[in-house]
């Protein structure tokens, strides 16, 4: 447990020096403020828009960090030689990507805290510069603690994505593992249709292929609320139980796939 | 150069020279714009496919399009204006955010309103609040505006009754629309009976840009109720003088008025001579003035 600690924080830390998720957050703050400036542009619904875009910005933000920086995790080990220096040391080769894993989840859950205290800084303006009277019509208060919901399954998606991406590149070039690790984000929220696929053809084998995707590839659709939240319905706890699980369940067999491809890794 | 300053100088310069070139050359240029703008996307339901969980935030930037869409197509002086993105906008923002609320209940009255200030198209109008109930069929909001789409803009008070007692039906709606729908019945569209629906409106609207159009429109019935008693006093003094006055000033002289008579929004009401009426100005905020709520005749 020493060893992966000791590597998350390496990677912690060297993601901070490169300053990558630093100027991202930057950009999610100003992002944020300027919901503000083109809530203004709309007739009325000024905080749905403030939410609808700070909740975004978390979330496409946050996915910049864990593809971009979850690439080049173990790539830029190998590019610089130093996979040698560390892998002569007593860490396994599963407990450096564990590590490289936590520490990648470490400055995704740092900066997506960050970006979440502005977004609510922004919300707090909104809610005392606005009269009374509107408040009362608003369906659900601007600092609504039920935002967190949708904020925590955010970083459920974004902890998926980042085992996916450190899979990809424990194989293969960065580049290509962003087009795999977008790719597979993609697919991620276009699942549900795979499950509806047999409504629409009549190969019962096309079918039955299409099933099979929808179960293996990662569901990412169930884990935005994002609307729900901002509309203030309710989003069952049940609902937020079971897709994180699937979020551990299917990271853990991912991380799994990665450390039985990079345990097989020559590096000569 | 030796120093980072006069880099930053020098850069600094070069913008500087590249804004007075924009404002010199956006003085004679202005860039084309179709009547009709293109949609590249026809299909709502593809964007929702193709909008990866960002559905709600698209529907907010399709919702900002339309609201500055139908502000500059009211605004233009362009022969050939139309409004014939407005549906498609407010069909994509509908599709995205079905329950974006304000996108129904905007949208019905932009499309609703008559031409040449937006399309006149409330049958558009009624299918997008009808959409609207139908996905939140809990929600009065949407029937009580197809009642009001049916009893402002197209004048079928019997329709607007019956979406009225509809409304009055679901559980939270407020009492008066019960009231409201037996008022629609006996006195149709008669201006108190609309005073009163847009006095409701003005108490129950959930926006800020609601509110302020329910003010514009009782202070549009109380500047008719004005015009009224103006136009009185117009003919009266036509009557004496044998001719109608050369302006306000002159029947402040006679005493007839003891001041130029202005409007709720502190605009001078002008003297028709050709239909012999007062009118609003056309500089005034509340102009135009509703077709169908007209002065009492002579």
């Amino acid at each position: 447990m020493r060893a992966i600690a000791l590597v998350a924080l390496a990677v912690y830390r060297e993601s901070v020096r490169d300053r990558v998720p630093l100027t991202i957050a930057g950009f999610g703050v100003l992002l944020v403020c300027a919901s503000y400036l083109i809530s203004q542009l709309t007739a009325g619904q000024d905080l749905k828009i403030i939410k609808d875009l700070g909740l975004a910005a978390l979330n496409i933000l946050g996915l910049f960090i864990a593809v971009f920086i979850g690439i080049g995790l173990v790539a830029k080990e190998v590019d610089r030689r130093s996979i040698y220096t560390l892998l002569s040391k007593p860490v396994t080769r599963e407990q450096f990507l564990a590590g490289k894993y936590l520490g990648l989840v470490m400055t995704l859950g740092v900066n997506l805290g960050a970006m979440c205290l502005t977004f609510y800084a922004v919300l707090f303006y909104q809610d005392l510069a606005t009269p009374a009277g509107i408040r009362a019509t608003w369906p659900a208060p601007a600092m609504d603690p039920r935002l967190m919901i949708a904020v925590v399954l955010i970083f459920g998606e974004l902890m998926l994505v980042t085992a996916i991406a450190l899979f990809f590149s424990s194989f293969s070039s960065p580049l290509l593992s962003m087009l795999l690790t977008l790719g597979l984000w993609i697919a991620g929220h276009f699942n549900t249709d795979l499950r509806q696929f047999e409504q629409v053809v009549d190969s019962a084998a096309a079918a039955f292929i299409a099933r099979g995707a929808y179960y293996l590839l990662p569901n990412l659709a169930p884990f935005n609320v994002k609307a729900e939240v901002v509309h203030a319905v309710p989003v069952a706890a049940s609902h937020v139980v079971l897709t994180l699980s699937y979020a551990a369940v299917y990271i853990a067999a991912v991380l799994l796939a990665a450390m039985a491809v990079f345990r097989k890794r020559d590096f000569k | 150069m030796r120093s980072s300053g006069a880099y930053v100088a020098v850069i600094a310069l070069l913008l500087a020279f590249a804004v007075a070139l924009q404002v010199w050359r956006d003085r004679g240029w202005q860039p084309y714009e179709p009547a009709t703008p293109v949609l590249w996307l026809q299909n709502a339901d593809t964007m929702l496919r193709i909008s990866l969980g960002f559905d709600s935030l698209i529907a907010d930037t399709y919702w900002i399009r339309a609201v500055v869409y139908y502000g500059r197509q009211r605004l233009t002086e362009r022969e050939d204006k139309n409004f014939d993105l407005l549906y498609p906008f407010l069909d994509f923002v509908t599709t995205l955010d079905p329950r974006f609320k304000t996108a129904y209940r905007f949208g019905a009255v932009f499309l609703s309103e008559p031409s040449p200030g937006g399309p006149g198209r409330p049958e558009l109008a009624v299918k997008l609040l009808e959409r609207g109930a139908e996905r939140s069929p809990h929600e009065w909001e949407y029937l009580h505006d197809i009642g009001f789409v049916y009893f402002w803009s197209v004048g079928d008070y019997a329709q607007a009754a019956d979406w009225y007692e509809r409304a009055s039906r679901i559980a939270g709606a407020p009492i008066w629309l019960k009231s409201t729908a037996a008022a629609m019945l006996v006195q149709g569209g008669d201006r108190e009976s609309a005073r009163t629906i847009w006095e409701h409106m003005l108490e129950s609207a959930d926006d800020e840009w609601l509110r302020n159009e329910a003010r514009t429109r009782l202070a549009q019935f109380d500047a008719l109720d004005v015009i009224d008693r103006l136009n009185i006093e117009l003919w009266r003094y036509k009557a004496r003088a044998g001719r109608l006055p050369q302006g306000w000033d002159e029947l402040v002289r006679a005493r007839v008025l003891r001041a130029v008579p202005l409007d709720p929004a502190g605009v001078a009401y002008e003297i028709d001579p050709v239909n012999e009426n007062v009118t609003v100005s056309p500089t005034s905020p509340l102009w135009p003035m509703p077709a169908r709520f007209k002065p009492v005749p002579r």
